[in-house]
């Protein structure tokens, strides 16, 4: 998916058609109807399902929002914004806007700069260079759950391999509660999260470099420039689309974090690493407060819709716009 | 895309849809196995994911099989929290499996008034009498019996003889100050005193209301929850207490972080010996022996300790056992299933196997370990009888409860706080 928005030098936007003969215009639109149907045709099974399952439970959660309701047959206890009013109240989750806020800044201060400074490191000619894209890349491919449980053993206090191996060297001061201390939890949940999530970002970076054309960095090099100006003035620019997407799907990554956080802490300890689709879980999969997990659950979808949209309205248009107007061309 | 709530309800959806699909194809087996053969495939959901208990209810189910050549059992086994989960997503299908765990209280009241469950009062009247009254308890609603236990069993102190010993003390407390002294001796031999696992919340909860209990006696805590008021002095005294337990640093290091059963967890603490004791339920040494070593004849049982001064006594129990419901409208196979779980032989065979406590009266005999014996014992002397909090309230009220606790716990609510939420919640659920 991500792949799309990936600007990519070789293919672009194809040829233009040729100018229309003249005098086809009936045959064209009847081309055009056809073409519709055949479109609709398509369609259909994906709308369908897409329909039943994905706008139908948005409708229904904002419905849900309304009520008080524990999930057995339809909801009947109207109670009007009482469950948002409520959510707004707790301190719980207004502490999970602030640990996603906490996770978004930090995603974008460290670990984003550091996925690009291994991209660029990677994109060097040296020996095992195929090697190294491998193994960073391939915490990515691990499952949520495995991470969780992993890394639940690697930071067990006092006997995991964590404290082991700071010990072994002496470093015992360093070794912690890790997960199980409220004032390391988000700090080592980060730490797990950059793990998981660097080499992902880091492969896009590599494959935005690759398409900058070698002739521009030679012609700054010609032109004297030093390897921070070269980076600077022509990769930085020319690896921005790449660098916007990864943003964007950093940032939405972070609102709607929930499994590595489930298996390893559930949340805690006391809440202090919880994030809304944990809160969201708790109330409506625990305590079956469903109507008030569908108020999170509207809120979350809120806050992701009007990121994104404000983001594709004013990041990614330029990107975007390529990708549009290449499909319309096609579509002729 | 961007949307989590979608991404994660579609995916809930979907392991729901997958579950019942599963359900639904095992359905169109039984179905087609009745058609040809009159074979009635029964779905049995229990949470047995550890050994020996595991190969046990497996080689029963094949037991029953053998006797009855018409009916197959298919046991789906879950881990506790992850069948509770699943559960959730079954009741609000509305259709559960045929044979599934319960633990009775508030849950399952919920799960029977929304019509899921099936009532068994007549259909197990004539063997369902002979079974101790005491582990019917939980499953007894208004009058009616919901529920068959395969066990019964109650919350106390679990403790390591060995590491009691070398802090010097010699017999098991008796009062909460004689607790404490004991924390405090065996803190100064640098053993760690309870394990604790506060991740799971559960378990710290066991404290708080045994706590209340013996403040101000099993009938304070049940006129508690019929008020929908749990501001009383007995619970906000248990807070105190609880809160000054916590302030001797008692638990094992990261405790806040640690599970039940895992490797590194509460149960694995006590059975490596590297924590003295564990408030648990009847099921502790087994699981001590399954997540950890286990420590065989060091192993000790005492009843929760009596608060000088409180009104309860140490013959209340606070606990609960396992037992088995059936959705509404089971086949009648199902409850010859539970009849044969719950006869003599097979709780003979439960109760050497896999550690529980009998349900029958004749199985009796078959309890040999002195700390299982004296868990019974004081079962059948009990005088008073309080279900685990988050099973016996609505599951809000429940989770209101463990939450709270482990906010006390943590240091971040007061006795007054924990009180004043859990009222508010019950009575927010009517």
């Amino acid at each position: 998916m991500t792949s799309t928005f990936l600007p990519d030098r070789r293919t672009g936007p194809g040829t233009a058609p040729p100018p229309p003969p003249a005098g086809a215009a009936r045959a064209r639109t009847r081309r055009r109807v056809t073409h519709w149907l055949t479109a609709v045709g398509f369609q259909l099974p994906a709308l369908v399902l897409f329909l039943v399952l994905v706008v139908l439970p948005i409708l229904f959660a904002l419905y849900a929002a309304f009520f008080r309701w524990g999930g057995f047959g339809m909801p009947s206890d109207y109670v009007g914004t009482e469950n948002f009013t409520r959510l707004f109240d707790d301190p719980v989750f207004l502490g999970d806007l602030w640990r996603c806020l906490l996770l978004v800044v930090l995603s974008l201060a460290l670990q984003l700069p550091f996925a690009l400074a291994m991209a660029v490191l990677l994109n060097q000619r040296m020996r095992g260079r195929a090697v190294y894209r491998m193994l960073f890349f391939a915490p990515y491919v691990l499952s949520e759950a495995i991470t969780g449980v992993l890394f639940g053993m690697i930071f067990a206090p006092g006997d995991g391999l964590a404290d082991r191996v700071l010990g072994g060297v002496g470093l015992d001061g360093l070794g912690g509660e890790w997960f199980a201390d409220p004032s390391m939890v988000m700090a080592t949940l980060f730490l797990v999260m950059t793990w998981k999530y660097f080499g992902f970002h880091m492969m896009l970076y590599l494959a935005g470099l690759q398409s900058i054309p070698r002739e521009l960095t030679e012609a700054a090099l010609i032109d004297g420039a030093g390897p921070w100006q070269r980076f600077r003035n022509v990769t930085l620019p020319l690896l921005a689309p790449t660098l916007r997407i990864s943003v964007f799907l950093s940032v939405i990554g972070a609102i709607q974090l929930f499994d590595l956080v489930w298996v390893v802490t559930q949340g805690g300890p006391d809440h202090h690493s919880e994030t809304m689709a944990v809160t969201m879980f708790q109330f409506g999969f625990k305590r079956y407060q469903v109507g008030y997990a569908s108020a999170i659950s509207v809120v979350m979808f809120g806050i992701s819709l009007v990121f994104a949209l404000a983001y594709q309205r004013f990041v990614l248009r330029r990107d975007l716009q390529g990708a549009t107007t290449t499909m319309r061309g096609d579509g002729k | 895309m961007g949307d989590p709530a979608l991404s994660r309800r579609g995916f809930l959806a979907a392991s729901a849809a997958a579950g019942l699909g599963m359900t639904a194809l095992s359905g169109c087996g039984g179905d087609s196995d009745e058609g040809s053969s009159g074979i009635t495939t029964v779905e049995w959901w229990n949470i047995s994911t550890t050994q020996p208990t595991k190969d046990v209810w497996a080689a029963l189910a094949k037991k029953f099989e053998a006797q009855n050549p018409k009916v197959k059992i298919k046991i789906v086994q879950l881990e506790n929290d992850a069948y509770k989960s699943k559960m959730t997503a079954l009741i609000a299908s509305g259709k559960l499996p045929d044979i599934f765990h319960t633990w009775g209280g508030g849950v399952l009241r919920q799960q029977v008034d929304a019509g899921l469950v099936e009532d068994l009062t007549d259909r197990t009247k004539e063997w369902a009498d002979g079974l101790l009254p005491v582990a019917k308890e939980p499953y007894l609603l208004d009058g009616r019996l919901y529920g068959i236990p395969f066990d019964s069993g109650m919350v106390g102190f679990w403790y390591n003889k060995a590491l009691f010993e070398r802090a010097g003390v010699s017999t098991p407390p008796t009062t909460w100050n004689g607790f404490l002294d004991t924390v405090e001796a065996l803190k100064a031999k640098n053993i760690t005193p309870i394990a604790l696992a506060g991740k799971e919340k559960w378990p710290g909860m066991y404290y708080w209301a045994y706590l209340a209990m013996r403040v101000g006696g099993a009938e304070a805590v049940q006129k508690a929850a019929e008020d929908k008021d749990f501001t009383g002095p007995a619970f906000v005294r248990a807070g105190q207490l609880l809160k000054e337990l916590a302030g001797l640093q008692p638990f094992q290091k990261g405790f806040l972080g640690a599970a039940y059963s895992d490797p590194n967890g509460q149960a694995a603490a006590v059975g490596n010996g590297k924590a003295a004791m564990e408030l648990m339920g009847q099921w502790a040494p087994v699981v001590e022996a399954d997540a950890g070593k286990g420590l065989g004849d060091d192993l000790g049982f005492f009843p929760f300790p009596a608060v000088e001064g409180g009104k309860g006594s140490l013959t209340e129990v606070f606990g609960g056992a396992n037992g088995h419901a059936l959705r509404r409208d089971a086949p009648q196979a199902a409850v010859d299933f539970l009849r044969f779980f719950a006869s003599e032989a097979t709780d003979r065979e439960l109760v050497t196997k896999t550690g529980v406590l009998p349900v029958v009266t004749a199985a009796e005999s078959a309890l040999t370990d002195p700390n299982l014996t004296a868990v019974q014992k004081q079962l059948k002397a009990a005088t008073g009888f309080q279900l685990y909090l988050d099973q016996a309230y609505a599951p809000a009220v429940g989770q209101e409860v463990n939450d709270s606790v482990a906010a006390l716990v943590a240091g971040s609510k007061s006795p007054e706080q924990v009180a004043e939420s859990i009222t508010k919640t019950a009575k927010e659920e009517q």
